[in-house]
């Protein structure tokens, strides 16, 4: 993480140009639809949610998906200096004591998709980070038991990236030699 | 953090092997993670694990036991009758919804995300709703009188699923008639429902822009008299089961979980309250008219089952008194927004306007088109947050739909509930979490 003095708990722009993109912790800060999104590297992810739930009261995380943007024909919002990249993990952090919410967008490049895993920070990302292992195949480091949750385990592929079009996949059953 | 780390993880067999002996960095990764233990902690306990000479026992619970609500699968780890570990296997209904809502367009979607929640099915397309209108940016202009009938009929939803939790709860621990009497009331709710919406489950009847159609008439004494009905019955089960010996030794200090653990696991609803937080997202972060009307947040303090049955009892009434007040204040007006982009127009009009015509055709054909970006809105259901992660990409259909299930996420509690209890009650727990494997699996 950065220095601390500079950037803890600011809210708005860390620094006093008008131009200054607005940060928080020293990640980049933007807002969709009203709702606060941090855009933090893989690297900084674990140290930055760590750092909301000790000192910010973020203490739950309420939700972890992913999205696979390489067919997305729109613009993507990002902050500059943020390269855009396959897929995007999607944290969701809550505080309880202000009812406020965080959304970090953590880019996942698509020849190496891989994350650090929340798990020691909020154990109850488990189940979540399964199952993004599992519709995206995004590995994510230092999980206790990454394994397929919601599909057969040895079903082959990952049903939400963008490149498994629906009703393209042969119905794959458990056991059966030759499905189609 | 390399590629090839994904070949490593596997496509691992859902399995729990035996073990023997767990040492204390294994239960400090376990168990430590979730209670914030110390590692000395960690080897005490792994003192009291069974040694070498003693032998557990893996038992599979389901996914085709009564009382495993639906399918869920439970692998037990067994020392005599204490359930040590235990590992919940999902994933048997899972139909690929998140997948099937890119297909379909933004007025097609309540009709998918309906049958996630089925014993709450209002509650899946209200957030389905409210995000795709954060996105369109339409929220303030939707009419009071939409999103009142909106909270009318989550309200009498959360009725009826809290009085199914009741049914199935009674039955898993014995109380036969309880089950009878909780579907009896159920059905009164639903049929209300059947009245008003045209349906008795998956309604479709909350949409992007208001609900399907006005009440109709004669709903308003249909609804009273629901509400007259199942209040003296409510005392009922006060009578058969809050202050019945038998219904308190199963339930009270069984399955305990502290308010610390919930959070770190991220419980939400009725197993988050058990545990003392009043956090009721009607409250804490108040959205349709919820900050108008008055009601209480139910509150445990031993975060056990007994508290959880007792809070969703004692919510039954709270939506009951908000049914009330909004009898009382439902205002005039019309039940969806007017705009042609985002609802189809009055049947009259198409008779009359080409313009209503191609409007008409134009929704049901190709749907409305949402400005990019993405959103997370986020509900009370009877189980917790309901949360729904749309990603727009400027078309008619959602390029990413994502719901955050409460059931999914409040099922990794119940390991924590169930350990070092005997296996007898684990059936109290697994009935607490009160887990709609519909919403889990999607």
């Amino acid at each position: 993480m950065s220095d601390p003095e500079q950037d803890t708990g600011a809210e708005g722009p860390a620094t006093e140009g008008a131009e200054a993109p607005p940060t928080r912790y020293g990640v980049p800060l933007t807002e969709s639809r009203g709702q606060a999104v941090l855009h933090p590297s893989r690297d900084e992810l674990v140290d930055l949610v760590r750092t909301l739930r000790d000192d910010e009261g973020f203490g739950v995380c309420v939700d972890v998906t992913a999205v696979d943007y390489i067919a997305y024909g729109a613009r993507r919002e990002l902050p500059e200096g943020i390269e855009p990249q396959r897929y995007e993990v999607v944290v969701g952090l809550l505080c309880h004591g202000t009812a406020e919410r965080l959304r970090l967008r953590v880019q996942v490049p698509g020849d190496d998709p891989t994350c650090p895993s929340l798990f020691d920070v909020h154990p109850g990302t488990e189940a979540l980070e399964r199952e993004v292992y599992d519709m995206f195949g995004i590995a994510f480091d230092g999980h206790p038991d990454l394994s397929r949750i919601l599909m057969p385990e040895d079903w082959e592929g990952h049903p939400l990236r963008k490149d498994n079009p629906v009703g393209a996949i042969p119905v794959q059953f458990k056991g059966v030699q030759n499905a189609r | 953090m390399t590629a090839t780390d994904l070949s490593r993880t596997g496509e691992g067999i859902q399995e729990m092997a035996p073990r023997k002996g767990a040492g204390a960095a294994e239960l400090l990764r376990e168990l430590g993670a979730v209670l914030r233990m110390s590692e000395a902690d960690a080897a005490a306990l792994a003192e009291q694990e069974p040694g070498d000479e003693e032998h557990t026992m893996i038992l599979n619970m389901g996914p085709q036991h009564p009382s495993t609500h639906g399918v869920l699968r439970l692998m037990l780890e067994l020392d005599g009758e204490t359930v040590l570990r235990t590992k919940p296997i999902v994933g048997y209904l899972h139909t690929g919804m998140e997948k099937t809502a890119e297909t379909l367009t933004y007025l097609q979607g309540p009709t998918n995300v309906t049958r996630m929640d089925y014993a709450a099915p209002l509650f899946n397309e209200l957030v389905f709703s409210l995000a795709t209108e954060t996105l369109l940016g339409i929220e303030e202009e939707i009419p009071p009188r939409a999103q009142w009938i909106r909270m009318l009929l989550c309200e009498l939803n959360r009725m009826s699923s809290h009085l199914l939790f009741l049914a199935t709860n009674g039955l898993d621990l014995g109380a036969v008639s309880m089950m009878i009497y909780g579907w009896r009331e159920r059905e009164e709710t639903l049929r209300l429902l059947e009245m008003i919406t045209g349906l008795r489950m998956n309604h479709n009847f909350i949409r992007p822009g208001g609900v399907a159609a006005d009440l109709p008439d004669g709903w308003r004494d249909a609804t009273l008299r629901v509400l007259d009905l199942v209040e003296p019955r409510l005392q009922e089960y006060e009578v058969l089961m809050s202050g019945q010996p038998i219904w308190r030794e199963r339930l009270q200090g069984v399955g305990v979980i502290t308010a610390a653990e919930a959070l770190a696991l991220g419980a939400t609803g009725p197993i988050l309250r058990s545990t003392g937080v009043p956090w009721d997202l009607r409250k804490a972060a108040p959205y349709l008219y919820y900050d108008q009307v008055e009601f209480g947040v139910v509150v445990g303090s031993y975060g056990d089952c007994f508290d959880r049955y007792s809070i969703r009892l004692n919510e039954v009434r709270e939506s009951m008194a908000i049914v009330r007040q909004i009898l009382d204040r439902l205002p005039p007006g019309d039940y969806r927004i007017q705009d042609r982009k985002v609802t189809p127009p009055p049947r009259a009009r198409i008779d009359e306007s080409m313009e209503a015509l191609i409007h008409h055709f134009k929704i049901f054909t190709e749907g409305f088109k949402v400005p990019e970006g993405e959103v997370y809105r986020a509900i009370e259901s009877p189980r917790g947050e309901l949360g729904c992660y749309i990603v727009s990409d400027g078309s008619a259909r959602p390029y990413r739909m994502h719901i955050r299930g409460p059931s999914f996420v409040n099922l990794q509690s119940m390991p924590h509930m169930l350990r070092g209890g005997f296996i007898a009650d684990a059936v109290a727990v697994i009935s607490s979490v009160d887990p709609i494997m519909g919403e889990v699996d999607r």
